[in-house]
């Protein structure tokens, strides 16, 4: 395991799945409620939000608990984002007080980035701007891997709000490294522009994504994109490009669906796919706190 | 008299004998009047006129942290410039003759290069309402620019272009549609994989479009700032051979760097208009080679390292450029033997005097002393740390190049030497 988990950029196959196995191993505990492990006795944690997170803080708070990690949660309120030394003030701050894992979310790219050059902790991006999400790529990759049973060949179609989607990027880099074809489909305002330089191949309509596919990854579409003109209404966005029950009938017969949660229902995705049999949405919340044990053991290890 | 001794002229080495302020001969002798008058030895080094800088930021009044008219004129003559034209984006803005004449005073002061400032075209760099463009004239001012915060109303740009070409004063457009340019870098593959939002290059494109087709319906005169895409090359190239009175200037940032400076996340890589691609950047090039950018100027905009020391997003646009300026495009132009240093001295001396209609140095008896003396062989390593100027931020750091300046010398005097 590397010093700091800043993407998945860069990171080897060999990497990515000592990640996995270990998660796999974690996934066990959990599976068998046993939630008092010492991996990681004697780390501290410190959760580092400048972004409103529910889910995956609470995650992280729960997967270093059951490594035997200490844990502290941080949120900073977003007034004192826009300056840049208040983060490091921040990040020094809970160094110095013997933090030796910081977790941070930020709503700039590169973040995680510029941190990791000048603080000494050990530093876990828990999603920085539009650019990457890694935990959540690789709690997808396992929750695919457990399913097919491995990822190189797969064929995944990520569907949505690609352009500010860090989710989508880490996806993208993390399943080509590891052999998988990405397909994307997205409304052209919220596609990015050079993305297929990415190594993902960009699809003209949602169908086109969807067939054929193991796996259709749908994206959140945030309501702020219709306010701000990216599509004209919701009710056009689902019926035009939503993930349907009809449309998955183009997937291979045993596709599953996933989604990074939160769900809108109706909108990006029908209420009735959420709920349904492929759907491994609640899966991946599971596999979230198994990435996130490896993630923390491993790092705990590699002190 | 001084002597400038041991210089190279045209490819000869010359004594260039001084009365005052101006050339009194080039002496091939390099023996005559030796020993009863001041030399400086030049030894080693090409002499050319001094370079002019039509567009950087001193940033005082207001921004003296960042830099200040000493600092900034110290950073110029140690870049080889002997005149440089400070953009009104300070504190006040400079949109009227009191600031003018504040700059002017302060830059006498120095006894550094000189200052020709530009004014705002709106009051308060507003948008709404024409700055005293006269009463700024009469104090100093050769051009005027709403420099970073370019005009949005057509209408208000078509007003200042006329009553500006009514005083012969010339106005330079920040090409930058705001509507389109809410990102942070060039908005592409590497914006993309970076995760931060691009600045679509249309929005410089459009306003570079619009400022054309007002210069051709108006019959006045235009200069462009900082042309950064291939499209807008293009447009300008279309717009001399309909005879359109446009002129522009590109600079080191473009010639040099591409947006794969951004991808690390290193805040000095951000810049307005935005690093392009390298499609871009041959295309600039290829615009200096032809003629149809005329010149080079640097947007020397320097920071303080606490600014620009934080998260992409949050840091300020800009580039602190006049020390590195000759040895950039002297490696990527000369060296590389895509032109002369004769070309290389038109655009960031000769052609910049011409648009400005401001004098430069001459190498001719009762030429203005006004000159630049390079050493084209020097190779070292760019380390924004030993330079003059406040503003440290330059994505060049550690870049090799070839070419640095030996002394700069301006109205007769040594006002640099390294």
């Amino acid at each position: 395991m590397r010093k700091h988990l800043l993407g998945l950029e860069g990171m080897s196959r060999d990497e990515i799945n000592q990640i996995l196995d270990t998660a796999d191993i974690m996934r066990t505990h959990i599976d068998n409620n046993e939630f008092d492990n010492e991996y990681a006795k004697g780390s501290s944690v410190v959760n580092l939000f400048f972004e409103n997170s529910t889910r995956t803080r609470t995650s992280f708070e729960n997967a270093s608990k059951f490594v035997g990690a200490n844990v502290v949660n941080i949120s900073v309120a977003t007034s004192s984002v826009t300056k840049g030394e208040s983060m490091y003030d921040t990040a020094m701050t809970l160094q110095c007080i013997k933090n030796d894992i910081i977790v941070m979310r930020h709503s700039i790219a590169g973040a995680a980035n510029y941190l990791s050059k000048v603080v000494d902790a050990h530093i876990i991006n828990a999603g920085d701007g539009q650019h990457e999400h890694p935990t959540q790529g690789l709690l997808d990759m396992l929750t695919m891997r457990r399913e097919f049973g491995r990822l190189d060949g797969l064929t995944v179609a990520i569907i949505g709000d690609i352009k500010y989607s860090r989710v989508a990027r880490s996806n993208i880099i993390g399943l080509t490294t590891m052999g998988a074809t990405v397909k994307l489909f997205g409304i052209k305002t919220l596609m990015p522009q050079g993305i297929e330089q990415m190594g993902a191949t960009v699809c003209d309509s949602i169908e086109d994504a969807i067939e054929g596919a193991d796996v259709v990854m749908g994206l959140r579409i945030q309501l702020e994109r219709m306010q701000s003109g990216q599509f004209p209404s919701v009710r056009e966005y689902h019926r035009e490009y939503g993930i349907t029950a009809d449309r998955l009938k183009l997937a291979k017969p045993n596709a599953i669906v996933m989604h990074p949660a939160p769900v809108n229902r109706g909108v990006e995705i029908a209420g009735d796919v959420v709920d349904g049999e492929k759907s491994r949405i609640f899966e991946q919340v599971t596999n979230g706190v198994a990435v996130r044990m490896a993630i923390i053991k491993l790092m705990s290890e590699a002190k | 008299m001084f002597i400038i001794k041991n210089v190279s002229v045209g490819g000869k080495i010359a004594n260039i004998h001084l009365i005052g302020n101006k050339v009194s001969k080039i002496s091939y002798d390099l023996r005559e009047n030796m020993g009863v008058t001041p030399t400086f030895d030049g030894r080693g080094g090409v002499i050319m006129p001094a370079f002019i800088d039509m567009h950087v930021h001193l940033r005082e009044p207001g921004y003296e942290y960042k830099e200040d008219i000493k600092s900034g004129l110290q950073s110029a003559v140690a870049g080889g410039y002997s005149a440089v034209c400070p953009m009104p984006n300070t504190n006040p803005v400079c949109d009227n003759q009191y600031i003018v004449n504040y700059i002017m005073n302060k830059a006498k002061e120095c006894k550094l290069a000189r200052v020709y400032p530009i004014g705002c075209i709106s009051k308060g760099m507003r948008g709404l309402e024409l700055a005293e463009m006269a009463s700024m004239q009469k104090e100093g001012v050769v051009a005027v620019s709403d420099d970073g915060m370019p005009v949005g109303s057509s209408g208000l740009m078509r007003k200042a272009m006329e009553y500006a070409d009514g005083l012969g004063l010339l106005v330079i457009s920040h090409s930058e549609d705001k509507e389109l340019a809410k990102g942070y870098v060039n908005e592409g593959a590497n914006a993309t994989r970076a995760g931060i939002e691009g600045i679509n290059r249309v929005a410089e494109e459009s306003m570079i479009a619009r400022e054309i087709l007002l210069a051709d319906a108006l019959k006045t005169r235009v200069h462009l700032a900082h042309v950064s895409t291939a499209n807008g090359v293009d447009l300008i190239r279309w717009a001399k051979a309909k005879g359109i009175k446009v002129t522009c200037e590109t600079g080191p940032n473009y010639i040099v760097g591409t947006d794969d400076l951004i991808l690390d996340y290193n805040p000095c890589a951000k810049v307005n208009p935005p690093l392009r691609e390298e499609s871009d950047r041959q295309a600039i090039i290829a615009g200096l080679v032809d003629g149809t950018i005329d010149c080079i100027a640097t947007d020397h905009a320097p920071h303080s390292m606490s600014e620009k020391s934080r998260e992409f997003a949050t840091a300020p646009f800009g580039i602190s450029g006049l020390e590195s300026a000759f040895s950039l495009c002297y490696t990527e132009l000369v060296k590389s033997g895509l032109m002369t240093l004769d070309r290389l001295s038109e655009l960031m001396t000769g052609n910049v005097a011409k648009i400005l209609n401001i004098p430069c140095g001459e190498i001719a008896p009762n030429g203005l002393a006004d000159f630049v003396i390079v050493d084209t062989a020097a190779e070292y390593v760019i380390d924004s740390s030993n330079w003059f100027s406040k503003g440290k931020n330059t994505p060049f750091n550690g870049r090799e190049v070839t070419g640095n300046v030996i002394a700069t010398i301006v109205d007769g005097r040594v006002v640099y030497k390294k």
